[in-house]
């Protein structure tokens, strides 16, 4: 390569300064956060605490494990990650598979009322209703039905199965497969990677939703944990102080003086986070290739 | 079994009437019916519930006993002060996410295609797309940490600079909103966002940068001359879509930044105030009415950026 000119090498550096200046705003909210989930509460009141805590505590968290309210919201959270994404997925997918059968009565106008539904929706209000009307109201399946068949991800499934190899689904006919058989036994083996870069946008959008559980559930031990947590951090701006805290926590609470509903709320968002974070390392391939899959369709 | 139902419909499917067809097929239409049925029951029902918008409906009656009354909840929405507010707000959040969202990607894509230590290039990435993958009630979570008048970050950083004298409550401050609102998209969304671009920039010719290295032309140039129109198609096609969006000036986002009441004159936008004239006052007519005027229009503002996509020589139906 050809030495830089004076002009070019001052872009550069300004571009490596500007991405790091970029990495280091996106990364530090985390880690402050992070650091004033391990801080005493009463010390991060003080002032100060930015990079590194400095009066160190397990208290925070202590008190989080303690909450009965927000080890039930963590298990509302996981359930329903885990039930809806595997159910989305696999509705989808056969949906998908039926849908790239060319001899399919009516596969035109099924299209069409896919399509359709992109472009054009009832809105939020008359959405509502229906669910209300539905008596899907305080129910756990409001959180799979609604959402369990996706058009966007059916015409990513269907595009990809589109692309698997014709001879492979004749021979299986031959051997006397029938559509569900050569879907489950042929078709799903090998379409690995597709079914993994959906599962995992699908996943976090079960795991990030707050606002479907915020209209429609009442019953307290529904609530998933972003929902819990945007109740709390509400509760801090109006009153600060720890009302939404069970009498455990409370307990746990008088014990350890040094808690503020800040830090509290802290460790909250971090172990609602932790699941995305740990995860995120491993799927990175994944959604890359998810977003070109879906750009491609537009 | 299958094998020779397959066989007999090539058989016989000219005279065969169609529901015969149909059943013979069964295994198949059983794959998409049920799905077609979820699909009817949670997107067509709710636009068929748009009607709700002509009612005066009413919980206990239900929507059919809900008496009819013509175009009253939209002239009430027109004539009431709320609505110069909440369009100027909706116009004025979605078209700042517009020219300053939008194009931050780009720019970031740019920049990543400048950066030649392969090792860089992938940590910066990696630490971009990460808030993506994060809820708004988490982002929302930091921000008002970040900001917190109580030992925020933010106020930190300002007082040591001198900007300020004392701590100011950003989140309940209205002059400062919609810049708070527009830097949190931004930062949610940058790096993904940009993942679209990065790939259409690495499908670039690279001859194209040999020859002109050969005539002399500076990265700088280069980036301009070279990368940024090579991209273009690709930018044109997103900036058509952001079109047809611009009704949508957030949601999740709003809701969950603005909320002290007194941040409601700047933040209200058509969803968050079909939200909380519907879900929270529970006028379900009138949120219904300003949901469909807000619909129509998005309608008008697709077939219009459709109409442009076709003139650049690519539709989106």
């Amino acid at each position: 390569m050809r030495r830089l000119g004076a002009g070019d090498r001052t872009m550069v550096v300004t571009i490596y300064a500007m991405l790091l200046l970029l990495a280091f705003t996106t990364f530090y909210p985390f880690w402050n956060a992070l650091v004033i989930s391990f801080n005493e509460g009463k010390d991060t009141a003080l002032g100060g605490v930015t990079f590194w805590p400095r009066a160190w505590t397990w208290d925070n968290y202590e008190t989080v494990f303690k909450d009965d309210r927000l080890l039930q919201a963590f298990f509302v959270s996981v359930l329903r990650t885990i039930v809806g994404t595997f159910m989305s997925i696999l509705a989808t997918a056969v949906f998908a598979y039926g849908m790239t059968k060319k001899e399919l009565i009516g596969r035109k106008y099924y299209m069409i009322m896919c399509i359709v539904t992109i472009y054009f929706g009832g809105g939020l209000i008359p959405t509502y209703l229906l669910i209300r009307g539905l008596g899907l109201m305080d129910s756990f399946w409001v959180f799979i039905i609604p959402s369990l068949i996706s058009v966007w991800n059916m015409i990513i499934f269907r595009t990809f199965f589109n692309g698997l190899p014709e001879g492979l689904q004749e021979s299986a006919k031959i051997d006397g497969c029938g559509d569900w058989g050569t879907f489950f036994r042929i078709v799903l083996p090998l379409s690995g990677p597709v079914i993994a870069t959906l599962s995992l946008f699908t996943a976090v959008a079960h795991w990030n939703d707050w606002f479907v559980p915020s209209i429609y559930i009442n019953k307290e031990y529904l609530i998933p944990i972003q929902t819990l947590l945007r109740q709390i951090l509400n509760s801090n701006i109006a009153t600060e102080n720890l009302s939404q805290i069970d009498a455990a926590a409370a307990a746990a609470l008088g014990r350890f003086r040094t808690i503020t509903s800040r830090s509290l709320s802290m460790a909250i968002m971090m172990v609602a986070t932790l699941p995305i974070v740990c995860v995120y390392p491993f799927v990175q391939r994944y959604f890359v290739k998810g977003v070109l899959i879906g750009s491609l369709k537009e | 079994m299958t094998q020779l139902t397959i066989q007999t419909k090539k058989n016989s499917s000219a005279g065969a009437g169609i529901v015969i067809r149909i059943i013979r097929q069964w295994q198949m239409q059983l794959m998409v019916l049920p799905a077609l049925a979820l699909i009817f029951v949670f997107n067509y029902l709710p636009m068929y519930g748009v009607l709700t918008a002509f009612k005066d409906y009413n919980l206990i009656k239900g929507f059919n006993a809900s008496p009819w009354v013509g175009f009253k909840h939209f002239e009430a929405f027109f004539e009431s002060p709320d609505f110069l507010k909440v369009m100027r707000n909706t116009l004025v959040i979605s078209g700042l996410k517009f020219f300053i969202g939008f194009p931050a990607p780009i720019v970031l894509a740019l920049m990543l295609n400048e950066v030649r230590h392969r090792f860089f290039k992938r940590f910066v990435q990696s630490v971009s797309y990460l808030p993506y993958f994060i809820s708004w009630v988490i982002v929302a979570g930091f921000i008002s940490s970040m900001l917190s008048i109580d030992n925020g970050s933010v106020n930190i950083l300002l007082q040591k600079l001198k900007l300020i004298d004392e701590p100011l409550s950003f989140l309940s401050m209205p002059q400062y909103f919609w810049t708070i609102l527009i830097t949190a998209n931004i930062w949610k969304d940058i790096g993904f966002n940009s993942i679209v671009f990065l790939a259409a920039i690495a499908g670039i010719d690279q001859t194209m940068y040999e020859a002109a290295e050969v005539d002399g032309a500076s990265k700088f140039k280069q980036m301009f001359l070279i990368t940024l129109p090579s991209i273009m198609p690709v930018v044109i096609i997103f900036m058509i879509l952001a079109i047809g969006n611009l009704l949508n000036a957030g949601f999740e986002d709003i809701l969950l930044l603005a909320k002290n009441p007194i941040l409601w004159n700047v933040s209200d936008v058509l969803d968050t105030y079909v939200f909380r004239i519907g879900i929270e006052n529970l006028r379900y007519s009138f949120a219904t009415a300003i949901g469909l005027f807000r619909a129509v229009i998005s309608v008008a503002l697709l077939v219009f950026a459709n109409l442009i996509a076709r003139r650049y020589g690519s539709s989106l139906w």
